[in-house]
């Protein structure tokens, strides 16, 4: 893992989210240190979504959320389903950030494509590259910090592959600390420092292979787990 | 040369080319419905100006906005859908024309489809200085508007103030459509800004090409229109908006 200072980038106490007087996330407290990659695990409708636009304040909360101050965070959503409705190429939808076109054929290449891919349309790229896209758009502004939300479906296994590991390669290139939502237990152990599975209420939090025992992935997801990868690399 | 033709194309040109620029930023799923009704909510503003012989985009400008603050207020009262709520505002605008404004056959006519034989200097005056301001409003609000219609969330993080931006969005859908009835009337005012949008986007791979195009075929349905009103004296509004559909259906053949 890259280099980490000991100064945490964000504290969360006591976190409460009420979505229409229901009760989304239940007092959520943990830290985060520079570079540290933290996962969000937990079933469909456990509250990782809410958790992450509670962290970003689109949403409102009860408790405490600090973030170091002066700190610019990207954020990568699951989907922007409303984006085919105008046809975009690449390169405008970058220019929404009013970003430079050298800077943007920079991070294009540094998230992997060519810089032909910037007079695609953007309905027509695939999954894999819209979201690579997304990624790259939520880092040229340089952010400190990366949340980003996976989608639940519709990305083949190969590229979703590759999506992390380029988040690894970033995470230590650019002493990036990110935030990460999955579903999938390998990302959890092979990438981050720290995962929080969450249910509505915290399971467990810690780092993976301590806290992500058969017992309390069967109390995530109400079912027997069976794990299969426990090492990191 | 005649002055009053030439007057009617200035007018036709600049509302069209402006409707159409600013149509691009209506075609997405979440502004579809916003647009339609305001012709509806027109209405009353047209009957109203035509009976005191009042300029007729300005009571249109006045009711729509006065239809918006409804709309926004029973929103607020009642939480019910914005669709539900719009049908009530401009059937209540259709209402009103013919319950309280009586207009011979002729005035109702031109209160729905419009007469844009009517047009004068004046009006070409009012017109160049409002499109003129309507453009600049547009250019500067685009790229806010694209964001804000993507994604909410990502506009917030931006740091773009929402409300700010959707209203001047707003103002300025009620100011072309409220100028459209002068060319098209209230009823056919709103498919000004929708038609060559829509056309548009079957053609286009990027954003530049989007608005131009628009402004492109909002100009050409409107000039053809006119022309076609010089030569058979038919009304002009139905056959722009002729023209435009006609387009629109040339380009469901090159869908991009």
């Amino acid at each position: 893992m890259s280099e980490k200072s000991d100064l945490p980038i964000l504290i969360v106490k006591n976190l409460k989210v009420k979505l229409e007087n229901e009760e989304i996330i239940s007092n959520l407290s943990f830290e985060l240190k520079k570079g540290e990659i933290l996962t969000i695990l937990g079933p469909n409708g456990a509250g990782k979504t809410t958790l992450l636009k509670a962290l970003l304040s689109l949403i409102p909360f009860e408790g405490e959320i600090i973030w170091q101050k002066k700190i610019k965070i990207g954020y990568v959503p699951q989907r922007l389903p409303f984006i085919k409705d105008v046809p975009m190429s690449v390169e405008d939808f970058f220019k929404l950030k009013n970003s430079s076109k050298e800077k943007i054929e920079k991070i294009i290449e540094e998230i992997g494509l060519n810089k032909d891919f910037l007079n695609k349309k953007i309905g027509n790229l695939s999954s894999g590259q819209f979201q690579r896209i997304l990624i790259a758009w939520a880092l040229i502004d340089d952010p400190d910090v990366l949340l980003f939300d996976e989608p639940t479906s519709g990305i083949d296994v190969s590229g979703e592959e590759t999506i992390y590991s380029l988040l690894e390669k970033i995470n230590k290139e650019r002493k990036l600390t990110i935030i990460l939502i999955t579903h999938d237990l390998s990302v959890v152990f092979k990438f981050s420092d720290y995962v929080i599975c969450l249910n509505k209420n915290v399971i467990c939090q810690g780092e993976p292979k301590e806290v992500l025992t058969s017992q309390n992935l069967e109390k995530l997801y109400d079912k027997e787990i069976k794990i299969y990868q426990h090492h990191k690399h | 040369m005649d002055f009053q033709f030439l007057y009617i194309l200035i007018t036709g040109i600049l509302i069209g080319g402006v409707a159409g620029y600013l149509g691009t930023l209506t075609i997405s799923k979440r502004m579809a419905l916003s647009i339609d009704p305001l012709g509806h909510l027109a209405l009353p503003g047209v009957a109203l100006g035509l009976l005191y012989g009042l300029d007729i985009s300005l009571c249109a400008f006045l009711f729509i906005i006065l239809g918006m603050i409804l709309i926004w207020y029973f929103e607020i009262k009642t939480k019910l859908p914005t669709e539900t709520l719009t049908a009530i505002v401009f059937t209540l605008g259709v209402a009103i024309t013919f319950l309280f404004f009586p207009l011979d056959h002729d005035e109702l006519e031109q209160a729905f489809i419009g007469d844009i034989s009517k047009v004068n200097f004046s009006d070409v005056l009012f017109t160049l200085f409002l499109s003129l301001l309507l453009f600049f409003i547009v250019k500067k609000i685009y790229q806010k508007i694209i964001l804000i219609n993507i994604s909410e969330d990502l506009a917030k993080i931006e740091k773009i103030n929402i409300k700010k931006y959707n209203f001047l969005y707003l103002l300025s859908i009620a100011i072309i459509v409220a100028l459209g009835t002068k060319i098209v009337g209230g009823l056919l005012s709103a498919a000004l800004v929708a038609i060559p949008a829509a056309t548009s986007r079957n053609l286009s791979k990027n954003l530049s090409q989007f608005s131009f195009l628009s402004v492109l075929f909002g100009i050409l349905s409107t000039l053809i229109g006119i022309f076609l009103f010089k030569i058979t004296g038919i009304q002009a509004g139905p056959l722009i908006i002729l023209s435009s559909v006609f387009f629109f259906f040339i380009s469901l053949f090159k869908l991009n």
